[in-house]
């Protein structure tokens, strides 16, 4: 407990400050932020407005509940830091802000002529998700410097992002939340929205739901805390075999006539053979291989599927009729089941189980795959302009450090044939993905640690996280309640106003101050402030709201607010024109229809790891790999509610709420001799860590996680000490949106017996 | 019947996610190990599998708890320096902090756990209900807080005529010792079964 200052001196008085976190939650809620004296003495959220269920309260999670404690933490960055030991050691030394800037330009100023802009690359960061972030002024001014090498894709939905759009030509997939009470089932798979919010009042928009009458079930490896609270059934199923189940499901409701298939006929193209593109041998519609009429000569029974799922065949076949008779009926996918080796599969097996259902373009259906909001609202942003096209998978660039040049379309190049260099300049601001939040930390170490590839990797953030530690120079950043910005929900249906809260500590500075003192020293300071304030560029954001939003309140009257709720009179039904009137309005797809058999697939030719059809493909490192032999437990690494990926994981009271520690079922603790606070290695090929184990019956057999988002520590000789998921996840790009396959993982787990968790 | 405040808990559909008690230490400002309204995990059951095909009847549910203000609080009964009293008003429990010695008799007495000890002042504290909030009519911060609207408080008989009787749920002590100010609606698996006790 950092914070001295008691909250109960009634002798000073009490400013409430409005605000909303921007680190990269699925949240956005109303943040009531109680100061007194320049300090933070409380944090309360909404409770002004009535909360009904047409105008639901924005309420906070205990994230920014107890952001006091991450933000009086004693170990904030406070100056700037230039390495002075191996990349990576973690030893720095305090330099001045203009020594920093210096540093940074000459070699920005040195890279960008000698190699292009290729070799500039801004990585993915999500630390601060506000319009006026450090990311985005960085991106504004190496544009405007030459360009840089951009990504496509996020660590959170890298295959389903890809893979959506194959079967409805967009992502916007989902209808609005008010309308979950319309659904007579709801099928969460791998979802678990109590836990990673995934839009504020989610899990409460699935209560009502439930309480309107919905049965919900779960299907996950764990028994998690949206299904402990919501589901009517849990269904644990091994990771990566999502698709076989999914296909069983189909094989019970053709066997069983109980798909729809004149919305298939309707609307549809390669459900079966009838509906197929010219040109294409028989056998190989979606039907075909479901009944095992395809190559591959195996109809995908409940009995196929259950030695790979371990879901009982009499589940599969109840599940299937549910969802075939439990009309309208919506199978939500999250992101988990789509984070694994062939990760494109799930998405859009649960896009065709929806249309078989005629379960797309109604009211309490869900066309599944990725699922963002159909309607949203176009909110103004701060121009990027990229003269270089050159864009890599999010997951990739580790590829682009080593043989960057050597890299096109075959390794998920965009809009270049090829690269023209290796990256060879980081910037890494407000972000974890530069190691821990990436896969294979040990073997990603070595390729930045040497000094002959990336020659300058830049790190800002509030901490010395495990990315930091790789910087050759790190810069103390301000926090959001030192700041005003701009953030957006996640379901597009309000937009805060971040007001300041407390000032400014330490050398800490705001992106925009030290990146227009950068832009001054790269000679383009007039054209990357256009002579604005960043007041004048957040006016600016509102401007440009107000252009496309009419009813958007002015600049002053938002601040003052806090926010802005647009507010509509029906839920909306994500391809509701193109069902009711499929004449007029197209699928945004290649044949206008919803394409469960794409062409654009089956053009690639790779029909084992590519199929045009969505198909269970078995995972390397999956339950049927040989390797079980040496590593028998399937490793994943679930979202935990005491952080928001590795934001939160220094904080003492989130460690009151949940510490970091291994998920193990009875079992197969038993079989190792086990109990519950030991201390276990865990360990594959890879890497190994020592942290403590829960051994808890809500975690299925063959399966253990460790909880995504610790703070890589590792030893003197390389042992994870806080549990980093990441030693033990391989890097290997999925085929199609080469994405983070972070769950699927082999690893065992032994005893240590003279390490005794107290 | 006197007036006493409660609180009602819709733990059915509790998701564990501490909400409640992360504002409730933060409203209160608390010490480290310090929680005036703790969220506890409960599982339990077996699994069997038959080849690769797994069988499991596995539960679990989670479980929220502040101080009752109980109707007969045993921690009152066994403070030694009378700094604990019931408000007549509306059955509000709480400590006076310039009477409480930090002797520990409440916290040793109470079945739920609610008094704790704060070492750097050396005497007890726990949940008073927010009583600075209510005076300014607003609800408790784990009521305001909880984003699956599950908490609720008013007065104990209203909350009984609404939501019933339950006090009581798997993983909790009998009601006869306290006869706390609580109205539970059980997660199914949570449901207290006299015969099992």
């Amino acid at each position: 407990m950092q914070n001295n200052y008691r909250p109960n001196d009634e002798t000073v008085l009490e400013k409430i400050v409005l605000t909303s976190g921007s680190h990269n939650c699925g949240g956005r809620c109303m943040i009531k932020v109680h100061v007194r004296d320049g300090r933070i003495v409380r944090i309360s959220s909404d409770d002004d407005l009535p909360d009904t269920d047409q105008i639901l309260q924005l309420r906070g999670c205990l994230r920014c509940r107890s952001y006091r404690d991450r933000l009086y933490h004693l170990d904030r960055l406070q100056h700037p830091l230039k390495r002075v030991g191996k990349r990576g050691e973690g030893k720095f030394e305090r330099i001045s802000w203009d020594e920093a800037l210096d540093i940074i330009a000459e070699h920005t100023s040195r890279i960008m002529s000698t190699y292009g802009p290729e070799a500039v690359y801004l990585n993915y960061a999500t630390g601060n998700a506000g319009k006026v972030a450090e990311r985005v002024w960085i991106a504004r001014l190496m544009g405007l410097y030459g360009g840089y090498l951009s990504y496509y894709g996020t660590y959170s939905m890298a295959c389903t992002q890809i893979a959506t759009p194959y079967t409805f030509g967009t992502n916007n997939t989902g209808n609005s939340r008010a309308d979950w009470v319309n659904s007579k089932l709801i099928i969460l798979l791998g979802w678990n929205p109590a836990e990673t919010i995934s839009g504020t009042n989610t899990a409460y928009y699935l209560k009502l739901a439930k309480a309107a009458g919905a049965k919900i079930v779960a299907i996950d490896p764990i028994y998690s805390n949206t299904a402990i609270a919501l589901a009517d059934q849990w269904i644990p199923i091994r990771p990566t075999t999502d698709s076989a189940l999914l296909d069983a499901m189909a094989y019970i409701m053709i066997t069983e006539n109980l798909h729809d298939q004149q919305f298939l006929d309707t609307y549809c193209l390669g459900f079966d053979e009838e509906q197929m593109p010219s040109g294409i041998p028989e056998g190989n519609s979606y039907k075909s291989y479901i009944l095992g009429q395809s190559d591959d000569q195996t109809p995908k029974t409940p009995a196929w599927a259950e030695t790979i799922t371990g879901v009982p065949r009499e589940t599969i076949i109840q599940l299937a009729r549910d969802y075939a008779t439990l009309r309208p009926g919506a199978l939500i996918q999250g992101y988990g089941p789509q984070r694994h080796a062939y990760g494109e599969q799930v998405v859009r097996s649960g896009t065709v189980l929806a249309a078989m259902t005629g379960n797309i373009g109604v009211k309490g259906g869900w066309a599944s795959g990725a699922g963002y909001p159909a309607r949203g609202p176009v909110v103004g942003s701060i121009p990027i302009p990229n003269p270089c096209k050159a864009q890599i998978s999010v997951f990739t660039w580790p590829n682009a450090i080593i043989r960057g040049s050597k890299m096109g379309a075959e390794q998920g190049v965009k809009g270049v044939e090829r690269l023209s260099s290796n990256i060879k300049l980081i910037y890494n601001l407000g972000g974890n993905c530069l190691i821990n939040q990436h896969s294979d930390i040990n073997g990603t170490a070595k390729i930045l640690a040497d000094e002959s590839l990336v020659e300058l990797i830049v790190v800002s953030d509030h901490f010395l996280t495990a990315s930091a530690k790789f910087a050759d120079l790190i810069l103390p950043a301000d926090n959001f309640m030192e700041r005003e910005d701009i953030v957006t929900g996640l379901h597009g249906d309000n937009m805060f106003f971040m007001n300041k809260a407390v000032d400014t500590v330490y050398e800490c500075r705001n992106g925009y101050d030290w990146i227009s003192a950068l832009a001054d020293k790269l000679g383009i300071k007039e054209p990357f402030t256009e002579g604005r304030t960043l007041e004048q560029w957040l006016q600016y954001i509102v401007d440009k709201t107000r252009e496309a939003n009419p009813s958007f309140p002015p600049y002053a009257e938002f601040k003052a607010k806090g926010i802005y709720r647009w507010l509509y009179s029906e839920p909306d039904i994500a391809f509701k024109e193109q069902i009711e009137d499929p004449q007029q309005h197209p699928f945004p797809t290649p044949s206008g229809k919803i394409e469960i058999f794409s062409a654009r697939l089956w053009d690639k030719q790779n029909p084992l790891e590519i199929p045009a059809v969505p198909k269970y493909i078995p995972a390397w490192e999956g339950p049927d790999d040989p390797l079980r032999e040496k590593y028998p437990l399937q490793c994943i690494g679930h979202h935990y509610k005491r952080r928001v990926h590795s934001t939160f994981d220094n904080t003492d009271w989130m460690e009151e709420v949940g510490r970091q520690e291994i998920w193990m079922c009875p079992p197969d603790a038993d079989r190792r001799d086990i109990r519950n606070g030991d201390k276990v290695k865990v360990f594959n090929d890879r890497g190994v860590m020592v942290i403590p184990v829960k051994i808890t019956p809500r975690i299925m057999p063959g399966v253990v996680s460790v909880p995504q988002g610790a703070w890589w520590t590792p030893d003197h000789e390389g042992v994870d000490r806080r549990g980093c998921i990441n030693v033990l996840t391989k890097y290997q790009p999925t085929p199609l949106a080469f994405g983070n396959p972070q769950h699927t993982n082999l690893v065992q787990v032994e005893k240590l017996s003279h390490e005794v968790e107290s | 019947m006197t007036k006493q405040l409660g609180f009602y808990y819709q733990q059915e559909h509790c998701s564990g996610c501490c909400t409640c008690q992360v504002a409730c230490k933060d409203k209160n400002d608390l010490e480290g190990g310090q929680l005036f309204r703790k969220v506890k995990e409960f599982s339990g059951g077996d699994y069997w599998q038959i080849g690769k095909i797994v069988h499991q009847n596995i539960y679990a549910f989670w479980l929220s708890v502040s101080c009752n203000h109980c109707q007969d609080p045993v921690c009152l009964k066994n403070c030694p320096s009378g700094a604990i009293q019931k408000r007549p008003a509306d059955g509000i429990v709480f400590i006076d902090q310039e009477r409480c010695v930090g002797c520990h008799s409440c916290a040793e007495n109470c079945p739920y756990g609610a008094p704790q000890f704060n070492p750097k002042n050396g005497k007890m504290g726990k949940c008073d209900f927010c009583r600075g909030l209510l005076a300014e009519s607003k609800p408790p911060v784990c009521v305001a807080a909880c984003p699956l609207r599950l908490l609720e408080y008013g007065q104990l008989d209203e909350l009984r005529q609404t939501y019933g009787s339950t006090s009581r749920i798997q993983g909790m002590p009998s009601s006869d010792l306290t006869k706390p100010s609580l109205v539970i609606t059980p997660h199914r698996d949570a449901i207290w079964n006299k015969t099992e006790t």
